[in-house]
């Protein structure tokens, strides 16, 4: 069964509402959570939820514009989880610690 | 009209002692000889300029004046001031006064400040003294003398605390300076109400303003009467009299030539002479001339009933002190500046003497200066006795002795003279007879009768060495023949002569000398022939007494008045006021700000997960409101 079979007949708000519920599942969890790479996956949840947004309207459209955007934000993504990576892995060797409650010092 | 001829002669008088000074003060630490050189050396130096400048003037003739401009201190447009001196034959006299009695002092001092380890601070103070006190009386204008006043003003703070480490003394130098600051702010007063009417500060030049003082009035008073008034509060300050006398018996806490030097040559007769000089503005004020006479004629009386009592020599000479002066400004009050100056001459000559002789008591006695513990001193210190015994008589107005021409003259020009008030003579009669009975006390107490000191003290005794003695027998010379100098000739050259000017009858010098040996007698028959006599009187006096021998109680007055009210009144700014309404607001603006940044802070958590919490409260508002 392609996707085609399954889903060709649901109309874009079907995937705008996952969208949105991604989204807001990934607010609540960089919100709730003490984890930073938790936090840090929260963040992709977010992003990927607004891919599919993209992908959706592209489809929607019938044009390829929200296709090419995908890849631009999946490859910003992936820097940013490289730069964030490293920098979370430098905190704990001098902090031993991510925890987001912890990390505080800078303030002010 | 007074020509004035320059001359860069005068100059010299006022440096000379100020050199002397500076000498002292950096290089007599290290050249610990030179001290007694340089401090007597340099005042014997301006007396000679003096004589110099006092024959150049004589040779110029009479209405004349020396001047010698220093340079020009203020010059402003409209007003001008020059830091002028000024030779006339009232501050000629002053000038000789100063150096001459100044420097048998300083001789005095080198003997009985020997043992001191600070030496070479007391001549500088000692030189500092005279030089501000020759800038008074040399002063061009009232600016100049406003300095040399301050000047001494300064000087008897630091001598009179010259042992500064003992408490009752630093508190003795604070009381004389304070005392006279209030007295200076009457004759700052004095001074800018001067300025105000007459647009100059020269004294030389009053007599061109005459019309303008005599018609000018501020707030329904004559201003000659005004400045008249503020000038004597100022006299009052440094001259020790009522109301502002307490500041003298306390300073003789310095030592004693400090209190020699305060009491005959300098600082209490800048007064008596700012009076005489201003003569020209007292003049036109003749109701001020009353206020002096009559504050004087009462400062005589009080300071001798209390210096009956006294037991301290220096306090009973202090006292006396204070009663002289009194005489000085009721001869000024009663219109004659020759005779004022005449008893300032002849008190300076005296009372420099007794001031001296009682310090070579204490010296001899080793520090004690308590009469009730001396007496048959005789014995051991002829030679200050004799000299002490010749100052005694000449303040009692024995004739033909100093103090009974200047007395006299004072007296009898408050009987008849031009502005007489013959109860006020009255009153100078009886403290003529009390001050013969508080000086015959003091030497009976001290050198007849019997030695009452302890057997230490007896063994030290000792007469003082040459240094001390020979300014003694100096000053004793003055003290009697110093009556036959004409001051009030010389001064009336200054001031001009009084009007209706009467010598003395027969059966008034016989009344005023009939007092002075009326006094002396009575003291050598109550301290001498019948020594218990003296505590039954005492006994039987019990409250004039005690209220005689605690000195009126004004000190206590003064106190309850002013003092404490003062303390009350500040201590209530400083923890109310201050403290309270001051730093409150200033503490309470700091405190604010802190209490609220305390609030504002708990957002700054460095938690980015609160930030992100915030952020997306923004967003759903800014969305909510957006779709609204």
């Amino acid at each position: 069964m392609t996707p085609e079979q399954l889903l060709g007949n649901a109309p874009p708000s079907w995937y705008l509402v996952l969208s949105a519920v991604l989204f807001a599942i990934g607010v609540v969890g960089v919100l709730v959570r003490r984890n930073l790479i938790v936090i840090f996956m929260c963040v992709e949840l977010m992003l990927n939820a607004v891919n599919l947004s993209f992908v959706a309207f592209a489809r929607a459209q019938g044009v390829m514009d929200g296709q090419v955007i995908v890849f631009f934000v999946m490859a910003v993504a992936a820097a940013e989880a490289a730069v964030g990576l490293a920098i979370m892995l430098q905190l704990f060797r001098v902090r031993e610690t991510i925890n987001a409650d912890e990390v505080t010092t800078l303030r002010w | 009209m007074v020509t004035a001829t320059p001359t860069e002669l005068l100059r010299w008088i006022v440096v000379l002692p100020f050199l002397g000074a500076l000498w002292n003060l950096f290089l007599g630490r290290r050249l610990k000889g030179s001290v007694t050189l340089v401090g007597p050396g340099v005042l014997l130096g301006a007396f000679l300029v003096g004589v110099k400048a006092i024959l150049d003037l004589h040779a110029l003739g009479h209405d004349a004046a020396l001047r010698d401009a220093v340079f020009t201190w203020i010059p402003a447009s409209e007003f001008t001031a020059e830091a002028a001196l000024w030779l006339d034959p009232l501050s000629a006299i002053m000038v000789m006064v100063i150096t001459g009695i100044g420097f048998l002092i300083h001789v005095y001092s080198v003997g009985y400040m020997h043992d001191d380890a600070d030496v070479a601070r007391f001549f500088t103070y000692l030189n500092l003294f005279v030089t501000a006190m020759l800038i008074l009386v040399l002063a061009d204008n009232l600016l100049l003398l406003f300095v040399g006043w301050e000047g001494v003003g300064l000087c008897s703070y630091l001598l009179i605390g010259f042992w500064y480490d003992k408490e009752e003394n630093a508190i003795a130098g604070k009381k004389a300076f304070i005392v006279n600051r209030v007295g200076d702010a009457g004759f700052l007063l004095g001074l800018f109400l001067l300025v105000q009417t007459v647009g100059t500060v020269d004294i030389s030049s009053l007599p061109q303003h005459v019309d303008a003082l005599r018609t000018a009035t501020i707030g329904g008073v004559p201003v000659a009467l005004a400045i008249g008034l503020l000038m004597f509060v100022g006299a009052t300050g440094k001259s020790a009299q009522i109301p502002l006398y307490v500041w003298l018996p306390d300073a003789m806490a310095g030592p004693t030539p400090v209190s020699a030097l305060i009491h005959a040559a300098t600082m209490v007769t800048a007064g008596v002479y700012l009076i005489a000089r201003m003569h020209v503005l007292y003049a036109l004020a003749p109701a001020a001339l009353e206020v002096v006479a009559i504050i004087g004629a009462f400062t005589a009386l009080l300071a001798a009933l209390i210096a009956i009592t006294q037991t301290d020599i220096k306090k009973v000479l202090a006292y006396s002190t204070v009663s002289q002066l009194g005489y000085m400004f009721l001869g000024l009050g009663v219109g004659l500046p020759g005779a004022a100056l005449f008893h300032v001459v002849t008190h300076a000559f005296f009372k420099g003497l007794l001031f001296l002789g009682a310090g070579s008591v204490i010296h001899g006695m080793g520090g004690e200066q308590d009469m009730r513990k001396m007496g048959g001193l005789r014995h051991h210190m002829p030679l200050t006795c004799l000299t002490m015994l010749a100052g005694t008589l000449a303040i009692s107005g024995v004739p033909p002795l100093s103090g009974f021409f200047s007395k006299d003259e004072i007296i009898w020009g408050a009987v008849a003279g031009p502005h007489a008030q013959p109860w006020l003579g009255v009153i100078g009669y009886l403290v003529a007879f009390l001050t013969a009975l508080y000086m015959g006390r003091l030497f009976c107490m001290t050198f007849l009768g019997t030695l009452r000191a302890d057997e230490h003290t007896k063994h030290h005794l000792h007469e003082s060495p040459a240094v001390m003695t020979l300014p003694l027998v100096v000053l004793a010379l003055l003290s009697v023949g110093g009556g036959f100098i004409p001051i009030p000739a010389i001064v009336e050259l200054v001031t001009g002569h009084p009007h209706g000017h009467a010598h003395a009858p027969l059966w008034a010098l016989v009344l005023a000398s009939g007092l002075a040996f009326g006094g002396l007698g009575l003291a050598y028959a109550l301290y001498v022939v019948a020594p218990d006599a003296p505590v039954r009187l005492a006994a039987n006096l019990g409250a004039l007494y005690r209220l005689s021998l605690d000195k009126f109680r004004i000190d206590e007055l003064y106190d309850r008045l002013i003092v404490r009210p003062l303390f009350a009144a500040a201590g209530f700014l400083a923890s109310t006021i201050d403290q309270g309404l001051i730093d409150g607001a200033v503490n309470g603006s700091g405190s604010l700000v802190s209490e609220a940044s305390r609030l504002v802070r708990r957002l700054q958590t460095g938690n980015v997960q609160h930030y992100a919490f915030s952020f997306l409260v923004g967003v759903v508002l800014l969305l909510g409101w957006m779709l609204r």
